[in-house]
């Protein structure tokens, strides 16, 4: 379990003045979740995911991953294994010549021996779908790929918590569906704990719990079926609702005898065929 | 200004080990006045193309005519087309540099040798197309501001060289929707009101679906369709997928509906359409 307790954050800039940019958060991230996070830029997403594996520090309260605090510089080390950080650009991670030799760097780092590494090298890029892949060169996979190999990077550190901030947003639509197949496979078969930024709600629609951030605080959290059904609440916070829920909300308003939280295509069809 | 591009190849590493061709045999006309889309999987060439447009490469083979006029021949004429067609890059924040937005935007003109009240004007009507008061912002640091001011800024200084034709790489990657929504409002009425051509790269199939009058579709250095949205989504939905691509989840949605044997037009692309389409069937059962 990750949690918050009072976790407050502020930035300072070089004239000392302070930005609060998380400001006294509260909650539990149990083991096995699937959570999105969604929130205006500025919201504060990226810092609560930093606060995740103590790249950054709370300036109050204490973030504890599974009983060490991100406090105490002795437990760092054990915290950065357990939680695993994917990033926007997956160039900027990507840091090896071989695609193998990329998802070992983590390993080599904290001197896991050779028989082991291979082992952990080949169960990562099986749970990630790249086996067949496994001799190209990083530089010539296609952004959805790059991104399966920092993510089997962090698996092979035998992380427990998975972090991902935006990892889509530079990848074509393919690579999109990729990675969240990937994710939503890791979470249900590996149990591995998700924690996913992004700016899409279509995506957010997917996962079983969204946490929704305003001006560093948490403004609403809950399955998406009801969260996406504060649309006056989400467009106040620069947010809007899935384009499949907010046609349904269309045909809602409209006197149509249709849920207006639908989520996905399939649900939509559903409904619209008893009605058309 | 009328582009054309004839025959246009483009390879990197020419006569090295590692030679790639990333542009083969391309045939484009851009007229004046068009919104044109170019959709394409990471890696199919479209950054190459868009840097080849506004002459930042040139081409291995084939030509660039600008108004009939070869741009790689004419020095002076390829000056006038980098004047004339401004290219913002994904992420165009990152390339902020100055001390003010003012000085920012004006980098631009200055450097083509616009100087004082004509400068002014120049920036102050950049700022507007990008909803920025010139008031508030000229003295504030570019640096100081949220991801969606940030962006308008970037945009902005490409607006103040006052370009027929902006070309966009992703403009609206990583901002939060109401922010995408805003920027992309900017865009079209950059559009209408100032009757500029445009050029918009996305792999947001919803954006591209709602803005572009027409698609350029890109695989493997290659332009494999070019045809208006409305026949793009209708049509090519196994070869969009087949090249990493996908149609509007609400085309999609409708698209299966229709399969279904439900009275559904083929090429709804916008929530607008769908919810008119869907309540026009309901009212007539």
């Amino acid at each position: 379990m990750i949690r918050f307790i009072n976790v407050t954050h502020a930035y300072h800039n070089e004239r000392e003045e302070s930005t609060i940019s998380l400001s006294d958060i509260n909650i539990n991230i149990n083991t096995g979740d699937f959570i999105a996070v969604i929130g205006a830029n500025g919201s504060g997403k990226s810092t609560f995911a930093r606060h995740m594996n103590g790249l950054l520090l709370p300036s109050k309260g204490n973030v504890i991953v599974d009983g060490n605090n991100t406090n105490d510089s002795d437990k760092l080390w054990e915290i950065r294994k357990k939680v695993g950080m994917v990033f926007q650009n997956p160039d900027n991670q990507l840091v090896a010549t071989t695609i193998e030799d990329d998802i070992a760097f983590g390993m080599e780092n904290i001197g896991i021996e050779e028989s082991e590494m291979k082992k952990r090298v080949e169960w990562a890029l099986n749970l990630v779908g790249m086996h067949d892949l496994r001799n190209k060169e990083p530089h010539l996979l296609s952004g959805g790929q790059k991104q399966k190999v920092v993510i089997a990077g962090a698996l092979a550190m035998h992380t427990s918590y998975l972090v991902l901030d935006e990892p889509t947003s530079m990848l074509d639509p393919k690579g999109r569906k990729e990675i969240l197949e990937t994710i939503k496979k890791l979470n249900r078969e590996e149990h591995i704990t998700i924690i996913y930024i992004t700016h899409f709600m279509s995506e957010a629609a997917e996962f079983d719990k969204i946490i929704v951030l305003d001006n560093g605080k948490i403004a609403l959290t809950g399955a998406p079926k009801s969260v996406f059904l504060h649309y006056d609440k989400l467009k106040e916070l620069n947010l809007e609702l899935p384009q499949i829920t907010m046609l349904a909300k269309l045909l809602n308003d409209n006197g149509l005898d249709i849920s207006p939280n639908i989520l996905n295509e399939k649900e939509m069809i559903e409904e619209l065929c008893s009605l058309i | 200004m009328f582009i054309d591009l004839r025959n246009v190849s483009y390879t990197y590493n020419l006569n090295m080990p590692f030679e790639t061709e990333v542009l083969k045999s391309i045939n484009l006309s851009i007229n004046e006045g068009e919104f044109i889309g170019i959709i394409g999987h990471t890696g199919c060439g479209k950054t190459t193309l868009l840097q080849l447009l506004n002459g930042l490469l040139e081409p291995t083979n084939g030509k660039i005519l600008i108004d009939g006029i070869d741009i790689h021949k004419d020095k002076n004429k390829l000056r006038e087309v980098r004047k004339n067609i401004g290219l913002s890059f994904q992420y165009p924040e990152n390339q902020l540099f100055e001390e003010t937005i003012f000085k920012e935007i004006a980098f631009g003109p200055k450097n083509m040798g616009i100087k004082g009240d004509s400068l002014i004007d120049n920036v102050k009507k950049a700022m507007k197309m990008v909803d920025l008061d010139y008031s508030i912002y000229k003295e504030r640091s570019p640096f100081n501001l949220s991801g969606g001011e940030m962006r308008r800024v970037a945009i902005a200084s490409i607006l103040a060289i006052d370009p027929e034709v902006i070309i966009l790489d992703e403009p609206t990657a990583s901002l939060d929707p109401q922010t995408r929504n805003r920027i992309l409002r900017l865009i079209k009425d950059i559009f209408k009101r100032y009757s500029k051509t445009i050029v918009l790269v996305s792999h947001n199939m919803e954006v591209i679906a709602e803005l572009a009058q027409r698609i350029i579709v890109m695989d493997k250095g290659r332009i494999v369709l070019d045809n208006s949205p409305k026949n793009i989504f209708r049509n090519n939905v196994t070869s969009l997928e087949q090249i990493g691509l996908a149609i509007p989840q609400i085309t999609s949605m409708m698209h299966k509906l229709r399969k279904m044997g439900k009275p559904i037009k083929p090429d709804v692309l916008t929530l607008e359409e769908a919810k008119n389409e869907i309540l026009k069937i309901v009212k007539k059962k």
